[in-house]
């Protein structure tokens, strides 16, 4: 009796997982609020649900080679894909370029970010959130501009380290940080306008930062996570991914 | 150990030392307090002090920012006293620490004072002691067991921080980087050989302190029972 009944559970199990699936994916938290809108999305397509995680990309590598049950991430770089492609925990043929994301120095108080960023040499203020380099791309973009100011040394005693780009934002909305360097996606959320004031950092100041997804080895087998792979390439969804400020 | 992690060491022990002498003043009284009165506001403050056990260190460091920050509360007051703000300073770990291990002082100096006999202080009393005198010559040297653990777990409990830390220090060298979130750094960097390096020496320290806290504290316990 109580065969048949786990058998007849497991069957309804086993065929609703076939018609709609479950993926576990890791985000960088630059690109959480755009991952919300477009998992919404997706689930509404094809009917496979999304677990979202955001964090920092390197506590993810740190996580994944671990044996984090990840199934796709997408990370803040294209270096964390490759090397864990080839470190065996991700699929080579999976990685592409899904976004292209760009630095914009913020501050919660009107006015005070300049259209030239010049309110970095004034020294104006007294903490400077950046996220932790050694966690987080986009902190290295903003050590890589600082670096082509020629303004390290300068802001070095006012830094404020953020465990991701997430922690730097929130540093900065709350005030305890009059500054920030964070991700475009942060401060343009479409319909929603823009607060605070912002400057968008010239591209030429640090190295382009490509984000690139990746199917990990867990994910390997699931359609759920190859259908979110590919639909993150449809043309509407690029579409979505740009109005949330990425080239 | 590089000169960055012992950086770290010092300034963790400089936070839990400053955070245990606070505390051991502040929480003298308040477990004084709670250990006599029969005021119908006990269990409540009692919740207060008990809530940092109960409650995400990450709530605590979350609520902390926004209180800190410049449109908080006291974030204006700390600003208004010139004192600037305190979140990614010592002093404003110093503020979370106190609030974060209040419960570890205070609640081993509660149970030692309402372990102490009435008439011990009824007999001072008749002796012509005065208040402060019945406290200090009779309570405080027969609570001297409980002062011992409010000040071991009170000082280990504090190193052993790292939720509130994280939200409210901003990770900076020599400033904010404790032991805890240094060992953090570096299990998310990936870098095991410096992670294994800093936890196994928290884990025996850890484990020294408890050690010796049960050693010292055995005589104390062996004496009450004979009695």
């Amino acid at each position: 009796m109580f065969v048949r009944l786990f058998q007849a559970i497991a069957f309804a199990l086993a065929t609703s997982a076939a018609a709609a699936g479950e993926v576990q994916v890791a985000v960088a938290a630059n690109f959480a609020a755009p991952m919300t809108r477009i998992a919404e999305d997706f689930t509404a397509a094809t009917g496979h649900t999304v677990k979202l995680s955001a964090g920092s990309t390197g506590k993810f590598y740190s996580q994944i080679v671990s044996g984090a049950p990840f199934e796709v991430l997408l990370a803040a770089d294209d270096e964390t894909p490759t090397r864990l492609v080839k470190e065996g925990h991700a699929v080579a043929s999976s990685q592409f370029t899904y976004a292209v994301g760009r630095l914009a120095l913020w501050s919660a108080t009107p006015g005070l970010v300049d259209n030239k960023g010049a309110v970095l040499a004034s020294g104006k203020f007294k903490h400077l959130a950046i996220a932790n380099p050694k966690l987080a791309p986009y902190g290295v973009a903003a050590y890589e501009a600082l670096k082509s100011l020629g303004l390290e040394g300068a802001v070095a005693p006012k830094v404020v380290l953020g465990e991701s780009i997430a922690q730097t934002y929130q540093f900065v909305a709350t005030g305890n940080a009059e500054l920030g360097f964070v991700a475009v996606s942060q401060v343009t959320v479409p319909g929603k306008p823009a607060t605070g004031s912002w400057w968008l950092v010239p591209p030429h100041l640090y190295t382009p930062i490509r984000q690139d997804a990746v199917l990990l080895k867990a994910g390997e087998n699931n359609p759920a996570s190859q259908a979110l792979l590919l639909y993150l390439k449809r043309p509407q969804v690029r579409q979505l991914i740009a109005s949330f400020g990425y080239s | 150990m590089t000169p960055a992690e012992w950086s770290a060491v010092r300034l963790t022990a400089e936070l839990a030392a400053v955070t245990t002498l606070l505390l051991l003043c502040v929480g003298t009284p308040i477990a004084w307090w709670l250990a006599r009165t029969r005021s119908s506001f006990k269990p409540v403050l009692s919740a207060v002090v008990a809530l940092p056990i109960v409650l995400p260190p990450t709530v605590l460091g979350f609520y902390l920012l926004l209180l800190m920050g410049p449109q908080g509360p006291v974030g204006h007051l700390t600003t208004a006293l010139g004192l600037g703000r305190l979140p990614f300073t010592f002093g404003g770990l110093v503020v979370a620490s106190v609030l974060y291990s209040m419960p570890f002082v205070v609640q081993p100096l509660q149970q030692a004072f309402e372990a102490i006999d009435e008439r011990m202080l009824e007999a001072a009393a008749t002796l012509r002691a005065g208040r402060w005198d019945r406290f200090a010559s009779v309570a405080l040297p027969l609570a001297r067991p409980g002062f011992l653990t409010a000040t071991v777990l009170g000082f280990a409990h504090t190193v052993g921080e790292f939720g509130v830390v994280l939200m409210i220090g901003g990770n900076i060298p020599d400033k904010t980087r404790v032991l805890s979130v240094a060992i953090y750094d570096h299990v998310e960097a990936h870098e095991l050989a410096d992670a294994h390096r800093l936890a196994a020496g928290m884990v025996l320290f850890a484990l020294m302190v408890l050690v010796s806290l049960y050693l010292l504290n055995r005589p104390a316990r062996e004496r009450e029972l004979a009695a």
